[in-house]
């Protein structure tokens, strides 16, 4: 129990950490004295002007926006990976921020507009891409070789990306500004957006942390789980549900990011046990910082331009995916 | 355990079951009544249907014809949380979540007692550690489940379905990985849970340890039921040719003088029964 | 001993028969489109312009100079992926792997397009497909652990293919629009600018390949089994292993560099060949299904499709080839169900 406690404590230490670095970071290093005053006190006369465009326009919306996507991918990632038994699932290595993704573009692509009908869209992707996975992961032959479920998402996901590809060609100016959603990036949408979208995370999180005990029960198989009194047709479709909310209106913010709902769960399992009433707010909180960093390094790493969130995590998150499959977690494919 | 109810134990019977897996029938027909505060071994060939029978018994699945009657309540319209808390079910390949220790393995067998609102309390450790304690693992709390030998991590799983407090426990061949020293461990657990009133339905591949631990036998063959009663009654050379195939001795063990099956040599002579 | 042999007489009989009709239904298929186009012609004009004839005088140009090149690109590409695939699914034991989906086909891509962008030709392009190739596998091979099960193996192989898609990404978002317009045609995989310089590099690798696989074709036979097994046997599986994965790599990337990445191709020839042939790993039947379904996609993309937007044949495969997929994974497991 001390162990769970120390376990949170590093992650939320580690998110702060990564709050503060991602709003005084960056080709303009802030202070931090600065950024407070800029955020709380913007009147203040000694207060450089450029500096509190910066913190209030620039660094604040992409910090919430980190802070949102973030959390709703790793709470996604140990839902997805509670359902489907799996240590390495994650909600885009399988296709459904792909499938968000697509329905996104395609919805730009017929005329939808404003935040939350492409919103919309994205969760009716992120429905239909998890609806393929679910049906897939619960075939026995899926089931007990938890590496085809990640070949199949991959190639699903494959699948996506092109069709995405091929709207964006058939629209150059849609190509031109979306290219930079669909890597992964923290800049795309507006603070205003995030605060809309912001309650359909909540409902998903919710909802996901409603599950904790069914998923808890699910992790010792579907036999055990029933002999406990859960049902387990009626748990996988409630955690599809949350799976779609939080990864579909993540993907609608940050466009499609890979490995941080994989990283992030696995973190917090390591970190405090494979109780989900304590993994699942660790995986939020930790995506949330992963994102952060991922996002004030790519800004770090080559000023003034940047690299965004998304490519980052997909350099970095990959290495720490092989690692995973090294460990003797692999043995277990 | 702590206090068993004094309720009389209830009782699990199946009528006319027919169990399916698409369109291919298991289990044919089958009457029976399992009594109560006894241990019964469901016993026969691979495929004979027995673990599906457990599996019925368990709630796991719906019958294809039949019913399945838990105090003569259809046992798939009463509500899941009360089935859980009568019956609980050990089944052949339980998986462990990565990292995790055995007093919180156990301590999800406490699940039914839970509500929306009423989480793990100081009662359900109490639970918990009788459960240990009953299945001879107290000092194993602490461990990671995945450390632990083979005989050990079954008796962990089977304190998980004590944790559960059941009336009737389903195990199914709990004992087929373990050595012999194991085995009896885990079948001794279950002996003494039977002494305190539990029902225990145990699918079982080992004809000898069934007929010694057992009180009643049934053996299936191609989904139907060929022998039901005491392991004296029901193993016999003919019931061996028939739901085996084989020719097999039956031998007096010399301590309980239950039945001990000793197949034939291959070229001894097929005896006169 | 007479069953057997008349097991294998009837396996062999089942090969020529599956062969045959494979190679009928390309031969129809490329007439088809010598024949069909904004010119129709007759197989009178397609015969006098293939073999340069007095005919029609345009008929020469347009069949030897537009078809004719577009058909074998097509066809050979398709071979290439087809027989890449199947390769590294019976090599890795896993029906599910192969070349577009760990790695390789995305790291011929990543690489070729940040070439592409440095504005080079197609030659120059093709060679920094086949080094992101032979790097993708690598890295797939080295971290997935020599002579381990095909799964961990897999998994590396994805990472490392989401790790390219980062890195294609990053080229992408850097490129002006235009050059990022043309990388994204080139993504989606289209056999309509073929060059005579991709098509002899394809088909110069895919005839060695298929030599080499004809000599050590055996060897594959016994990597079905498990490492240990196949040691037993007298087999060597790390070395097949690597050496499947340097020739899929070079297949993959030479075909990715003529056509670009043609979704799915080499993922769907290898399980359609077996189910056709009736066992594994039917190298040469995965070669022909593959040309034959690139061939016949790119005739539905051309053909089928109204409108003058013509899509690239990647889509089409790609959306057949997601089918093949979920049919797949659906169907193998009503035999495996629960043992009672």
């Amino acid at each position: 129990m001390k162990q769970r406690g120390r376990g949170a404590a590093i992650v939320v230490l580690a998110l702060l950490a990564a709050v503060v670095a991602s709003l005084a970071l960056g080709a303009r290093p802030i202070d931090l004295s600065t950024v407070m005053t800029a955020i709380v006190r913007p009147e203040w006369p000694t207060l450089d002007p450029i500096d509190a465009v910066v913190v209030r326009e620039l660094r604040v919306p992409r910090t919430i926006v980190g802070l949102l996507a973030g959390a709703a991918l790793g709470i996604a990632g140990a839902v997805m990976q509670g359902v489907t038994r799996n240590p390495i699932a994650d909600p885009g290595l399988l296709g459904v921020s792909a499938g968000a993704s697509f329905a996104i573009v395609v919805g730009l692509s017929i005329g939808v507009s404003g935040t939350l009908p492409l919103a919309a869209t994205a969760l009716l992707g992120a429905l239909l891409a998890s609806a393929v996975i679910a049906v897939l992961a619960a075939r026995p032959r899926i089931a007990n070789a938890p590496a085809l479920l990640v070949v199949a998402g991959s190639a699903i996901t494959a699948l996506l990306v092109s069709a995405t590809q091929l709207l964006l060609l058939s629209d150059p100016e849609a190509l031109d500004q979306y290219r930079f959603w669909t890597v992964g990036a923290l800049t795309a949408r507006t603070l205003s957006d995030a605060l809309a979208l912001a309650p359909v995370l909540a409902v998903g999180a919710v909802v996901a942390a409603l599950l904790a005990r069914a998923l808890d029960a699910l992790a010792l198989g579907d036999d055990v789980a029933r002999g406990l009194g859960f049902g387990v047709r009626t748990s996988r479709a409630w955690s599809l549900v949350a799976i779609v909310l939080l990864a579909g209106t993540a993907t609608a913010l940050a466009g499609p990011i890979v490995f941080v709902g994989l990283v992030g769960a696995h973190l917090a399992r390591r970190l405090a046990g494979p109780g989900h009433g304590m993994l699942l707010p660790l995986s939020g909180l930790a995506g949330a910082a992963l994102l952060l960093v991922a996002d004030t390094l790519g800004r770090l790493v080559a000023p003034p331009g940047e690299i965004e969130a998304g490519i980052v995590v997909a350099v970095l998150g990959a290495p720490v995916l092989i690692g995973l499959v090294r460990s003797r977690l692999g043995a277990a494919l | 355990m702590t206090t068993r109810t004094t309720n009389p134990a209830p009782e699990l019977r199946v009528e006319q079951l027919h169990l399916a897996y698409g369109d291919r029938t298991v289990v044919h027909g089958v009457d029976l009544t399992i009594t109560p505060g006894r241990m019964t071994a469901l016993v026969g060939a691979n495929a004979s249907g027995k673990s599906t029978l457990l599996r019925a018994l368990a709630r796991v699945i719906e019958p294809s014809a039949g019913r399945v009657l838990l105090d003569d309540h259809d046992l798939h319209r009463l509500p899941r949380r009360l089935v859980a808390r009568t019956i609980g079910i050990l089944p052949q390949a339980p998986i462990a979540p990565e990292g995790i220790r055995v007093a919180d393995l156990v301590a999800r067998g406490r699940y039914p007692h839970h509500g929306l609102f009423r989480g793990h309390r100081s009662d359900d450790d109490a639970v918990v550690a009788s459960a240990l304690s009953a299945t001879d693992a107290l000092e194993l709390a602490d461990r990671r489940v995945d450390e632990l030998s083979g005989g050990q991590r079954q008796r962990v799983w089977i304190a998980l379905a004590l944790a559960q407090e059941p009336r009737i426990l389903l195990l199914d061949e709990p004992t087929s990985a373990l050595d012999v020293a194991h085995q009896v461990e885990v079948l001794d657990v279950l002996r003494d849970e039977v002494a305190r009133g539990m029902t225990v339905v145990i699918v079982l591949h080992d004809l000898t340890l069934a007929a010694r631990y057992a009180d009643d036998m049934v053996v299936l063959a191609e989904g139907r039921i060929v022998a039901h009663g005491s392991p004296t009654e029901v193993l016999t050379e003919q019931t061996m040719r028939t739901a085996f195939g084989i020719e097999a001795r039956i031998v007096a063990d010399p301590d309980t003088h239950r039945p001990i099956v000793v197949p034939r040599a291959r070229g001894a002579a097929p005896s006169a029964q | 001993m007479t069953t057997l042999r008349a097991l294998r007489r009837r396996d062999r009989t089942r090969g020529l028969i599956v062969t045959a009709a494979l190679v009928l239904v390309l031969v129809v298929l490329s007439l088809l489109a010598l024949a069909l186009g904004a010119v129709p012609l007759g197989p009178a004009e397609v015969v006098a312009g293939l073999l340069g004839l007095p005919g029609a005088p345009g008929s020469e140009f347009i069949v030897r100079g537009v078809r004719l090149p577009r058909l074998l690109l097509a066809v050979l590409v398709g071979a290439a992926l087809g027989l890449a695939g199947a390769l590294l699914q019976s090599v890795v034991r896993n029906p599910l792997a192969s070349p577009d989906i760990i790695g390789i086909a995305q790291g011929a891509s990543a690489a070729g397009v940040l070439v592409l962008l440095t504005g080079a030709g197609s030659a120059a392009i093709t060679g920094g497909a086949i080094t992101g190739a032979l790097v993708a596998a690598s890295l797939a091979f080295l971290l997935g652990g020599r002579g381990v099960s095909g799964a961990r193996f897999v998994v590396v192989g994805v990472a490392i293919a989401f790790l390219a898609q980062g890195v294609l990404g990053y080229a992408l978002t850097r490129a002006s629009l235009v050059d990022a317009g043309s990388a994204y045609f080139w993504l989606v995989g289209s056999v309509g600018s073929p060059s005579w310089d991709d098509i002899g590099l394809v088909a110069v690798v895919l005839v060695l390949s298929a030599l080499l696989l004809a000599v050590v074709h055996r060897m594959l036979a016994v990597q079905s089994f498990d490492d240990t097994t196949a040691r037993a046997l007298g087999a060597r599986p790390v070395a097949v292993r690597v050496g499947a994965i340097v020739v899929t790599s070079l297949l993959t990337a030479v075909a990715v560099g003529a056509a670009g990445p043609i979704a799915f191709v080499a993922f769907a020839s290898g399980p359609i060949g077996r189910g056709l042939r009736g066992r594994g790993p039917a190298l040469g039947t995965a070669a022909l299904v593959g040309a034959a379904s690139v061939l016949a996609a790119d005739l539905l993309a051309q053909h089928v499709v109204p409108g003058s937007f013509q899509p690239p044949v990647g889509l089409v495969t790609g959306a057949l080839g997601a089918l093949v997929l979920l049919v797949l994974l659906v169907r193998d497991d009503r035999r495996k169900e629960h043992q009672p």
